[in-house]
């Protein structure tokens, strides 16, 4: 008897305290909802958003003493909507008819962009311990203690005031005005809505304020949670706020609050009950630790995979598609042959040039830093082949890659094994992962797949890299994840040079594969597949196959390729390298220089690991006015301009999905063409 | 005479590279009905869409009661305030919205929250099917209905000019018959037509006058029952040279 109410009052207790956490998960869900309810954007970047008004209510309130309502009004009535209108008119309004995967891309360019931008144009750095107070007067610091088993204090309850109250507003919103009928229909047709009589434009203008203040105000109500902000805990909010939302597909409002809800109980009642049973049974210790912090991440990958309807869920298509001008075919394929034999002679001098230079003239920094652009771009090439060709996002590159580079690291730390051999194991290993991941998640389309891999990579980052036999455990802590270089007979890789050139072969090989994958049945079927999923089918093309072979693959490149990267460091450098952020960075970086071609991944892995050294740092400009006492004073530029140019980077996609060297690249053939043909007209 | 209603002068338009107009000019004026025929590919749905500002043409211009539209800011909505309707071929529905939401959304721009349910139930009396299926997503309808749908929306608000984009399409002979109906009694309400139609038989009994496209240009116009004789020997022609 004693035990059962025992039992019973921790249930509830803990049902209590995972009501404040469930109704930071269900703001956040229902603002996600809004945003992709009403302008059919997967926004990565809400986090980013409501990161911005919090870091403003903070510097109004806190720094500049203002008092909170005046803050509020700044922050959340003012700036947030701002912020949403510029979104729109610069940037989603070009996109409205472009897919969701290239609408996703693109916010995950403005998550990492838009608080490096709000952080340099506002002079705002977080403070270490300062918190943000909340909007309601000694919110931190009133209790009330209803049933006298948790204490709520008074931000809590605004908090859950504000989600509850937003539930019914936008709902009636969606039920009763016109404007939630018009800014539904714009999400599915822009010009369908145009023909009702209706003005797209301001309609998406009004969603994106709306969703944007929405944004704002969960940021500011979220704060006080934070010992100091951050624009990464807002990210992994998001990502765990997405499980709520995907719980109403993403359109339903109510089911977002309960899904959020149901997130804060679950995991508080999970908190509450398993240490007393990894006390009772021991075996369970290890998950208990390693389990908690990712259980979210589980959560969101367990709904996704498992709930059957989510992987049903279908974009609806534009019905006047047809009034957009069709996807151009690659530059390569149209232009003058004399052109293309050109172009290829000015790659071989070009690529011999560089080479020449790296090995006469580069001291031991450059070396490095040109081995490591030749690894990265051979990990890009695992995005050519899953993005590129398959026309699908997958978000772990990064684990896949880090597989590679913890297998090389076990192997030689145990065995002692060659780190040649170990690199294809691990290399092999990536791809079995890769397939067997691809299993469940390949039912899912577009968006749902990103996000079932991303949630695949937090886990791998919250609970595998913790395992001694993955991550190395304590050893690792004191003597890091060493790795040595390769050594066949008499050559020994230890030397910069002689690895440079291991690095460009491995890249030669990789770029030979993709390119026989990319021209023989399984590249050509992945194209069948990107073209129509049901006209694909309806020739017998089976879509399964080919997309698990793809997804090895990719996994396979990716694994080899951080295998080379941890020799080529002598270190896994698992947070530096491979953690789910920096993967993220590598997906917009190849797909906004261009996913489709071998070249764009050798360009987008040179502008990854050289654009901070030679532009920023003003080393190429040093050398071109000879000398680096000559150079401006702002040089050299911080490194957070490289976040902001990426945003920018992730804008200039949103207006050529083809990607800015393939954009190039067929400007400059038009004009060249043109030329061409000028010529002979004239002859 | 007042300006017509619509004036398409030199338009020339296109999908990126692909050329699909060279030049056409075309007049519409109040209460008239024009028919607008053609082989597959010949640039007629592409002449509706200049026709309603779904599409900006490359070159010449689209006057509207007698005024040019402003190319810069070109978008439908305009054309709609101005009285100019586009049914587009196809199931040209919003499939996530019910089938009332879809109706609901032109009718209370066109007759205010007044005259909403007035104008659905004149809706539901066109096409009583319709009616059985007010609530259900209009994705979920089957084509023929989705075809209906489509055309309730612009046949009840009876605009001054509709541009009808192959009304016939995956409709049911019965079907085809009533909806020309309608379109010859809103007609008489003095509702102007441009109809690119496939059965083309139904489409010049209902019009006065008929365009002929071929390969991006108007290559014979003239009243509707001379056009006749020369859709025959037209046919005929291109028989011939296969």
């Amino acid at each position: 008897m004693i035990l059962a109410s025992g039992f019973f009052e921790d249930l509830f207790r803990g049902l209590l305290q995972g009501t404040p956490p469930g109704a930071v998960y269900a703001l956040i869900a229902l603002g996600f909802v809004l945003t992709y309810k009403t302008s059919g954007v997967f926004n990565l970047a809400f986090g980013a958003q409501a990161y911005i008004s919090a870091a403003m209510y903070f510097k109004a309130h806190s720094v500049w003493g203002w008092p909170k309502w005046a803050a509020l009004l700044v922050s959340v009535f003012v700036l947030a909507p701002l912020v949403g209108l510029v979104l729109e008119r610069a940037i989603f309004r070009h996109l409205r008819t472009a897919s969701a995967v290239s609408k996703l891309v693109v916010t995950i360019g403005l998550s990492v962009a838009l608080p490096e931008i709000f952080n340099w144009a506002a002079r705002f750095s977080a403070v270490a311990g300062r918190q943000i107070t909340g909007i309601v007067p000694d919110g931190a610091g009133v209790y009330y203690d209803p049933f006298g088993v948790y204490r709520f204090n008074r931000d809590e309850l605004a908090m859950m005031a504000v989600a509850l109250a937003g539930t019914l507003l936008l709902a009636a919103l969606f039920r009763f005005t016109m404007m939630g009928l018009s800014m539904r229909a714009v999400v599915e047709s822009p010009r369908m809505t145009e023909l009702s009589g209706i003005n797209a434009n301001r309609v998406s203008a009004f969603a994106w304020a709306l969703s944007s203040t929405f944004a704002g105000m969960a940021g500011v109500l979220i704060a006080p949670r934070f010992n100091s902000l951050s624009s990464g805990d807002y990210f992994t909010l998001v990502i765990i706020a997405v499980a709520a939302a995907a719980t109403g597909l993403l359109v339903s409002l109510p089911r977002a609050l309960l899904g959020g809800l149901g997130l804060g109980w679950f995991i508080a009642v999970f908190n509450t009950f398993l240490p007393g049973l990894a006390d009772d049974h021991t075996w369970l210790r290890p998950f208990q630790e390693n389990l908690t912090p990712s259980l979210p991440f589980v959560v969101l990958f367990a709904i996704l995979v498992l709930w059957r309807a989510v992987g049903r869920q279908r974009e609806a298509s534009d019905p006047l598609a047809g009034v957009d001008p069709p996807p151009p075919a690659l530059a390569a394929l149209e232009r003058h042959p004399k052109l293309t034999l050109f172009t290829r002679l000015f790659g071989v001098f070009f690529v011999t040039v560089v080479g020449l230079v790296v090995w006469f003239r580069a001291d031991v920094l450059w070396m490095s830093l040109v081995t490591k652009a030749v690894i990265i771009a051979l990990i890009y090439l695992s995005v050519t082949v899953i993005t590129g060709m398959g026309g699908q996002i997958s978000l772990c590159q990064g684990t896949f890659a880090a597989i590679g580079g913890f297998t090389v690291f076990q192997m030689a730390d145990r065995f002692n094994m060659s780190v040649l051999a170990a690199a294809l194991i691990g290399a092999a290993l990536a791809a079995v992962v890769g397939a067997l991941l691809s299993l469940p998640v390949l039912r899912l389309g577009g968006v749902w797949l990103a996000i079932a891999t991303l949630a695949f990579a937090f886990f791998f980052d919250a609970v595998m890299v913790k395992f001694s036999w993955v991550g190395g455990g304590s050893t690792a802590l004191l003597t890091g994840t060493q790795v040595p270089r390769p050594l066949i007979g008499p050559i020994d890789f230890a030397s910069d040079r002689a690895f440079l050139v291991l690095a460009v072969v491995a890249l030669v090989v990789v770029s030979v594969v993709v390119i026989q994958l990319r021209e023989g049945t399984i590249g050509r079927t992945l194209a069948a597949l990107r073209g129509s999923e049901v006209a694909a089918a309806s020739i017998g093309i089976s879509a399964a196959r080919a997309r698990i072979v793809a997804f090895a693959v990719s996994a396979a490149i990716a694994g080899l390729g951080g295998a080379l990267l941890a020799m080529h460091q002598q270190n896994v450098n698992y947070a530096l390298n491979f953690a789910p952020v920096v993967a993220l960075f590598w997906l917009v970086v190849v797909v906004a220089l261009g996913a489709r071609t071998v070249e764009g991944a050798i360009q987008a892995g040179a502008a990854f690991a050289l654009f901070e050294p030679l532009i920023l740092q003003g080393e190429l400009l040093g050398w071109i006015v000879r000398g680096e006492e000559r150079l401006p004073e702002f040089f050299p530029l911080s490194g957070n301009w490289r976040l902001i140019l990426f945003g920018l980077m992730a804008m200039q996609f949103a207006r050529h999905p083809e990607g800015l060297v393939e954009h190039g690249k067929r400007r400059s053939a038009t004009r060249i063409n043109r030329w061409l043909e000028s010529r002979e007209a004239r002859a | 005479m007042s300006a017509p209603i619509l004036e398409l002068r030199d338009v020339e338009a296109g999908y990126g590279p692909f050329r699909a107009l060279f030049g056409v000019s075309l007049v519409v004026g109040a209460g008239e009905a024009v028919a607008l025929v053609g082989a597959n590919g010949a640039g007629k749905t592409t002449l509706a869409r200049v026709a309603s500002g779904l599409l900006a043409p490359s070159a010449g211009s689209v006057h509207i009661d007698g005024s040019e539209t402003d190319q810069g800011s070109l978008s439908a909505w305009r054309f709609v305030q101005a009285g100019v309707m586009h049914a587009p071929e196809g199931r040209s529905v919003f499939a996530t919205l019910s089938v009332q939401d879809n109706l609901a959304l032109s009718f209370q721009r066109a007759f205010g929250r007044a005259g909403l349910a007035d104008a659905l139930d004149r809706a539901y009396e066109l096409f009583p099917r319709l009616g059985e299926r007010r609530g259900q997503m209009a994705g979920t309808l089957s084509g023929g209905e989705q075809r209906m749908l489509s055309l309730a929306r612009v046949l009840v608000e009876s605009p001054r000019l509709l541009i009808a984009d192959e009304l016939s399409l995956g409709l049911a002979p019965m079907v085809v018959d009533q909806v020309f109906e309608t379109l010859s009694h809103i007609r008489a309400t003095g509702t102007a037509l441009l109809i690119v139609e496939q059965q083309v038989g139904h489409a010049l009994e209902l019009c006065d006058r008929a365009a002929v496209l071929e390969h991006g240009l108007i290559t014979w116009h003239g009243p509707t029952n001379e056009a006749g004789a020369v859709l025959e020997s037209r046919l005929f022609e291109t028989g011939a040279t296969r």
